[in-house]
């Protein structure tokens, strides 16, 4: 059993005609600037009307044009997002930047092989 | 035994069921269904009001500074903590405040003062860490991760699984093999502060229970010293086993919350939902769905009840302990499996708690002992001590 803890799918460009494409399930995603450096790692919980989608959606319109972004559907999106962001900071010693203006209020470390 | 609750217990009861559905409910709208944790600011408003109540620390000993709780009716509020939707493994979103590990109360001085005091004033977390790839209902044949003897202490190597807590813990109690030719008696259990060189948390491990994770450990060259062995060297499963036993009970108690809130919210919608031109009420299939969930909560409360009382007394409650996880653990799952029936499709959906409980509940079968261990420990009982 191959177990993969890092979202290394490839990057898409941030539109809102690839946003709306995306599937209305649950999950987490990552956005990037142009250069693929991640500026935030989201989750599309059950709160969101079109999961992916609309939270995707949502992104596209308040950052405008110059963004990527990468999804994964999962059901388990909130150990899914805990997990990324705490390899996020094992990998780069840092949250990344729009996720550390607004913390989850307790993020554990993890120190992945 | 009459389990009817005394007028002081009946006031409890009342305070927190009045908490959970005045404070708890309403935040719970607002925050993802999976969630386990409140924002910091209703966390530390709610924890005010707790300790207003005089019940904070619920589990905590009262020659440690604990409310002086019972354990009959440290049950029976157990049952109104869960009664919401994180309930069952974060009942009020730990706004009661925890204990933490049962094993720390027997540390010795130096070690109480170092992990069970800052524990108890809230400064620490601890993780427990039995289980291994290699098995966890038979941890004294299946732990592999051995502790060898260097430099006045031990170096500990291998590696453990579903560690609830590890990655946002200070410490945690791990079990190792001390002694690989004595089974049971090569066990010895080790404090492990979490910033030892060698101790990794390697990965989270997803499972039902998508919020409140488990973790994945590595223990390679982690040097720990003497001071670090909690209780004496081989005698790791001697260290705390009546309160472990202790702990089963109010477990099964969370499970009898839950499976109370499920079986009122099918009542409510039986009474409610018409098909056929009739109320689901009024269908014998849907009665006997609420008849049998009467009788699981019914069976659970009182076995579970017994149990609490037999330890009160100081009476043996090892058996009664396990028959009130096992009633609890399973009945509670059946009643949740019934309540998202008798909801038809809306039973299945994120926007009702159900689907939560039905997940969460499932792995109550396995975790604390699975069912199979609870049914060896009964039949143990029953046909004597001998029995392997
Ligand atoms: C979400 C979650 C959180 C957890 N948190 C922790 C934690 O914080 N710390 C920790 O140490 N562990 C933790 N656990 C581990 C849990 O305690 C173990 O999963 C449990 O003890 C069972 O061990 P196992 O999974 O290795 O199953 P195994 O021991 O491999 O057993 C497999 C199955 O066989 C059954 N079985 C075993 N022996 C017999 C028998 N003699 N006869 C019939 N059937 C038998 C068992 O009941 C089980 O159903 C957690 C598990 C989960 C899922």
């Amino acid at each position: 059993m191959s177990i993969r803890l890092r979202l290394d799918k490839p990057w898409q460009l941030l539109t809102a005609e690839a946003a709306a494409r995306l599937p209305g399930q649950l999950g987490v995603y990552q956005i990037a600037d142009a250069k693929g450096a991640i500026l935030y790692i989201g989750q599309a919980g059950a709160r969101s009307p079109f999961g992916l989608r609309s939270e995707l959606l949502r992104e596209a319109k308040e950052r405008g044009a110059g963004c990527q972004f990468r999804v994964e559907v999962n059901m388990q999106y909130r150990s899914r997002w805990f997990e990324l962001l705490m390899v996020h900071q094992a990998d780069h010693g840092a949250l990344p930047p729009d996720n550390a203006k607004n913390p989850p209020p307790v993020l554990g470390r993890l120190s992945p092989a | 035994m009459d389990f009817e609750p005394s007028s002081e217990q009946q006031m409890l009861i009342d305070q927190v069921r009045r908490f959970v559905r005045e404070e708890i409910i309403p935040l719970e709208a607002k925050l993802d269904p999976d969630s386990s944790e409140l924002p910091p600011d209703d966390f530390k408003r709610l924890t005010d009001k707790t300790k207003a109540m005089g019940l904070f620390g619920i589990d905590i000993p009262r020659e440690f500074g604990g409310p002086d709780i019972d354990i009959v009716t440290r049950v029976l509020l157990a049952i109104e903590m869960a009664q919401h939707r994180a309930g069952l493994y974060v009942p009020c979103y730990g706004t009661f405040g925890g204990a933490g590990l049962a094993q720390i109360f027997e540390a010795n001085e130096d070690q109480k003062e170092r992990y069970l005091y800052p524990t108890l004033r809230g400064e620490k977390k601890a993780f427990f860490g039995l289980t291994e790839p290699s098995g966890g209902s038979d941890p004294a044949r299946a732990i592999q991760t051995r502790a060898e003897r260097k430099d006045n202490g031990w170096v500990l190597n291998g590696s453990k699984i579903f560690i609830s807590n590890a990655d946002r813990a200070q410490y945690g109690i791990v079990f190792a093999r001390t002694d690989a030719s004595k089974g049971r008696a090569g066990i010895t259990c080790f404090i492990v502060d979490s910033d030892t060189p060698g101790f990794h948390v390697r990965r989270v491990v997803h499972t039902l229970r998508s919020s409140h994770y488990a973790t994945e450990l590595e223990f390679k060259d982690c040097w720990v010293s003497d001071h670090q062995v909690l209780g004496e060297v081989n005698k790791g499963f001697a260290v705390a086993n009546d309160r472990l036993t202790r702990q089963r009970i109010p477990y099964a108690a969370g499970c009898i919350g839950v499976a109370i809130a499920a079986h009122e919210m099918a009542i409510e919608w039986a009474k409610m939902r018409t098909t056929f031109g009739e109320k689901l009420a009024n269908r014998q299939a849907v009665q006997w769905m609420l008849v049998d969930n009467e009788i699981d909560i019914r069976t659970a409360r009182h076995f579970t009840l017994e149990a609490a009382e037999k330890a009160r007394r100081g009476l043996p409650f090892r058996t009664e302990a396990a028959i009130a996880k096992l009633t609890a653990s399973e009945g509670g799952g059946r009643v949740v499996d019934r309540a998202m029936q008798i909801h038809g499709g809306m039973g299945m959906t994120k926007d009702l708690p159900l689907e939560r409980w039905y997940r969460e509940m499932r792995i109550r079968r396995v975790g604390e002992g699975p069912s199979e261990v609870q049914r060896m420990v009964i039949a143990r009982e029953i046909l004597g001590s001998n029995l392997r």
